[in-house]
């Protein structure tokens, strides 16, 4: 392997690692005040459908990153509706939720199909790009791969230091209690979704934006369901989420990688290796059972019904 | 002018009452006691004032001003601070940050700052407390102090305290007293809700009786005995008295030899080196504050976790890996500490649960169910344990704790065990249900049934133990007769301190002034 295949590989694992980064913090945040949230799926394909619309529509594909992440919101909402003030089962509004939503995304955008647009263009940082390879694999990405690592930073913040994230595992970890002391539970949740779902229409831009600038159904390919078990192994911190993604981009470039170079086993064996390494890893690094546990939101899926 | 005053406040709940028409007025610094049954509506009418519940009707005045308490933030604005049965703390938050959830935004802002207010506070008040320790790390009395220090930070005016001491051994109730004395003292009122008489009369200035959701007297309780008040609790009809002989015991049915265990669950106690004998005809009590181990030790007892075969032994048998099936099956009965959930199945009908653990004796045959059997046996129990329940098809959840207690109780003994392991069996009882369930439980002993009962209510360990221990922190404290063991020997005991023998003295009063400065919880701590 030579020196700037392997560059071009690091670039791409953290293209690959990108929608999924973006996905699962949204769903950790969410999943931290209590709420699962299994429709990722449809959230993501909506905010790509509506996105991809929007930029051809417009011309912009500014635009779309804005129809996107208000599509993954509309979708949240009505989760949240169902999910929180109606105290439906959370697990089954959210398949449903999934369900809607790559029905709806295929309906909504089926014109559209096979139409190209000039996605969003990379933008290098200014020097730090030139730094040799460095600057290609971590300064010469698009402005989502950048806005991927503020909001890791933000949520690592928030949830170390801040009032705010105190309250989001207040909530997640025993609402009743956080309800006597005076915390606006339905308010936490409902913002939680709500972020939760900003972040996969982001996502669902970024794939059909950036990653390959074009829609087609079920484009998502999983994703949602990947960034869901993501959580979970990474045992809901953000930083093993960062690792967890990047680890499964990795693995992704590297089984076409070996495709390329003739590497010779069936490719559906290969075509395994994210997941299963993905998996593998984080189940390593989550097998300390009593920490995991720690970080668990207790409460988690649990429909919180207010005293009268 | 008073500190609070509530006029006629009413509360319904489909098919009940919970106040009706109650009246409370609280003067600034008074200790105030109010007293009742289980499902007298004394935890309603505390959660109205809080604004956890909005009342159908009725007012309130604070401080002289009608106001109406919009939710639990704005009754903390206003001075109201509640410490409830069950704490309101997130175990996996350290104490620090709890107090923070709490307390307004500029108040909280910085976490440094406020780790040295809650030190002050807590050594103003004689409740240490480290605000760096995780919760749940904490034992119970430690969360308690986290819960009140709370209250404390914010100026509280009203401090409602729901059943404080339940959960207290002896010498941290003294310390609890002392702090709440200094609180009335500066002016704070404080709302005192307890089952136990003794302690209400040390400590109130007035008290108000709550029962069937109405006020049914006022009293002073330093003046009134603790039978006159249990009388206006309880009504007329109930006895009161309990004198219960004790008894040798027979040969050895459970024997525990030299179990040790740690669980994979990080909050659970870890188990050292314990050894125990229950023989056929006695009561052994074990005592200790909740957390030390007691349910760990039952998990082990019921099968419901197994350890190596050679450290359980019913009759000699080695039953140590044995599932809880197979352990009923030799004549085991359990009634463990949660009724809804382990105890009966919230959702299922008397007559199914009575099924659940009844399945071994003939209600079944052949893998099928005779309904008849099992409707009878559900009457039986219903009959004979004075069970208040709608019927056999009414649904567990829908009983009030006390009478589902009686069920399951009276569902494990009716199936003849030849052992009975009883976790915290008048738990959250009103009076009559409790002297009834101890009475079933003296009745089965003299029929030579093995029982062993763990709680937290010493009065009651007294009452019914033949023989009595204690548990900290995973370590059983020695074995002895009850009348041996001294109250404040018994508390050393669940602090920890198991090397203090005074077994053959008498009540040693020096014994009472030693107890504090030994800081039970420290030890005490999972």
């Amino acid at each position: 392997m030579d020196f700037e295949l392997f560059t071009n590989i690091l670039f791409a694992t953290l293209r690959t690692g990108t929608p999924l980064i973006l996905i699962a913090l949204g769903e950790m945040v969410c999943e931290k005040s209590g709420v699962l949230n299994l429709g990722q799926e449809g959230m993501v394909l909506m905010g790509a459908a509506l996105g991809f619309i929007a930029a051809v529509v417009t011309g912009h594909a500014g635009l779309g990153i804005i129809a996107a992440v208000l599509a993954g919101m509309m979708m949240s909402v009505l989760f949240a509706f169902l999910a929180v003030t109606l105290v439906s089962n959370q697990v089954a509004t959210g398949l449903a939720l999934t369900i809607f939503g790559t029905g709806l995304s295929g309906f909504l955008g089926a014109g559209y199909v096979g139409m190209a647009i000039d996605g969003i263009a990379p933008f290098p940082i200014p020097f730090l790009s030139d730094i040799p390879v460095i600057g290609k694999v971590l300064f010469s990405h698009d402005p989502l791969v950048y806005f991927s690592w503020f909001m890791f930073a933000l949520i690592f913040w928030c949830f170390r230091s801040t009032r705010l994230g105190l309250t989001i595992r207040a909530v997640g970890e025993n609402p009743e209690a956080a309800n006597a002391i005076g915390i606006p539970v339905m308010k936490v949740r409902y913002g939680a979704i709500l972020f939760g779902g900003a972040m996969a229409g982001l996502a669902g831009a970024y794939l059909s934006l950036v990653y390959t600038p074009m829609w087609s159904e079920g484009m998502s390919a999983g994703r949602g369901w990947i960034a869901l078990a993501l959580v979970v192994f990474a045992s809901w911190k953000a930083e093993r989420i960062l690792l967890g993604a990047y680890l499964f981009g990795a693995a992704s470039i590297m089984h076409l990688v070996l495709q390329g170079l003739g590497f010779e086993a069936s490719p559906n064996l290969l075509a395994m290796l994210p997941y299963g390494a993905t998996i593998i890893v984080l189940v390593i690094i989550a097998s300390d059972a009593a920490k995991a546990k720690l970080s668990t939101p207790l409460a988690l899926g649990r429909p919180y019904r207010p005293q009268v | 002018m008073n500190q609070i005053e509530l006029n006629n406040i009413t509360k319904r709940y489909p098919g009940c009452i919970a106040n009706q028409a109650v009246e409370l007025t609280v003067a600034p610094g008074e200790i105030h006691a109010l007293l009742g049954e289980n499902g007298a509506g004394k935890s309603t009418l505390m959660k109205i004032i809080y604004g956890v519940v909005k009342p159908d009707e009725g007012t309130m005045r604070w401080q002289g001003q009608e106001i109406v308490v919009k939710g639990p933030a704005h009754a903390r604005e206003l001075g109201i601070g509640m410490v409830f049965q069950h704490f309101s703390l997130f175990e996996t938050l350290t104490v620090a940050e709890n107090i923070a959830l709490s307390l307004p935004k500029e108040e909280a802002k910085s976490l440094e700052l406020l780790k040295q207010r809650i030190i002050e506070v807590s050594e103003h008040y004689g409740m240490k407390l480290d605000p760096n320790r995780y919760v749940h790390t904490l034992s119970i009395g430690e969360q308690q102090r986290v819960e009140i220090v709370r209250c404390l930070l914010q100026d509280v005016k009203l401090l409602i305290l729901d059943e404080p001491t339940s959960v207290l051994t002896p010498q941290e109730v003294e310390t609890l007293f002392k702090t709440l004395h200094l609180l009335s003292d500066e002016g704070c009122s404080i709302l005192f809700i307890s089952h136990k008489l003794d302690e209400v009369r040390a400590l109130c200035d007035h008290a108000t009786i709550l029962k069937a959701g109405q006020v049914s007297g006022h009293c002073i309780p330093k003046e009134t005995t603790t039978e006159e008040l249990a009388r206006l609790m309880v009504g007329d009809d109930t006895p009161l008295t309990e004198d219960y002989k004790k008894a040798e015991g027979a040969e050895t049915y459970l024997s525990i030899v030299d179990l040790s265990h740690q669980s994979d669950d990080p909050f659970a106690c870890t188990l050292k080196n314990i050894s125990l004998e229950v023989k056929s005809g006695e009561i052994l009590g074990i005592a200790g504050v909740a957390g030390n181990g007691q349910e760990e030790l039952l998990n082990l007892i019921s099968g419901e976790d197994t350890s190596a075969k050679e450290t359980v032994f019913f009759a000699e048998k080695a039953v140590g890996n044995l599932t809880p099936e197979k352990r009923r099956v030799l004549g085991l009965g359990f009634v463990p500490e949660e009724r809804l959930g382990r105890g009966a199945v919230p959702d299922m009908s008397l007559q199914d649960n009575g099924l659940l653990t009844g399945y071994q004796g003939d209600l079944t045959k052949n893998g099928l169910i005779n309904t008849s059997k099992v409707k009878a046996f559900a009457q039986k129990i219903i009959e004979k344990f004075n069970v208040k329940a709608a019927g056999i098809h009414a649904q567990a959840k829908s009983l009030s704790g006390g009478n589902l207690q009686k069920y399951i109780i009276g569902r494990e003994i009716l199936q003849n065990p030849k052992l009975l392991v009883c976790s915290h069996p008048t738990w959250g009882v009103d009076i009559g249900a409790a002297i009834l369930i101890r009475h079933e439980l003296i009745k089965l002993r003299d029929q030579g049934c093995a029982v062993l009962v763990v709680s937290e209510d010493i009065d009651e360990l007294y009452s019914i133990s033949d023989r009595i221990c204690a548990i900290c922190d995973g370590e059983l404290s020695p074995l002895a007769p009850t009348h041996d063991v001294s109250i404040n020997q018994l508390g050393l005991w669940m602090a920890g301190d198991f090397q203090n023998h005074e077994i053959t003295a008498d009540v040693n009063p020096s014994s009472a002034s030693q107890a504090p400065a030994q800081d039970p919880t420290q030890e005490g701590a999972l």
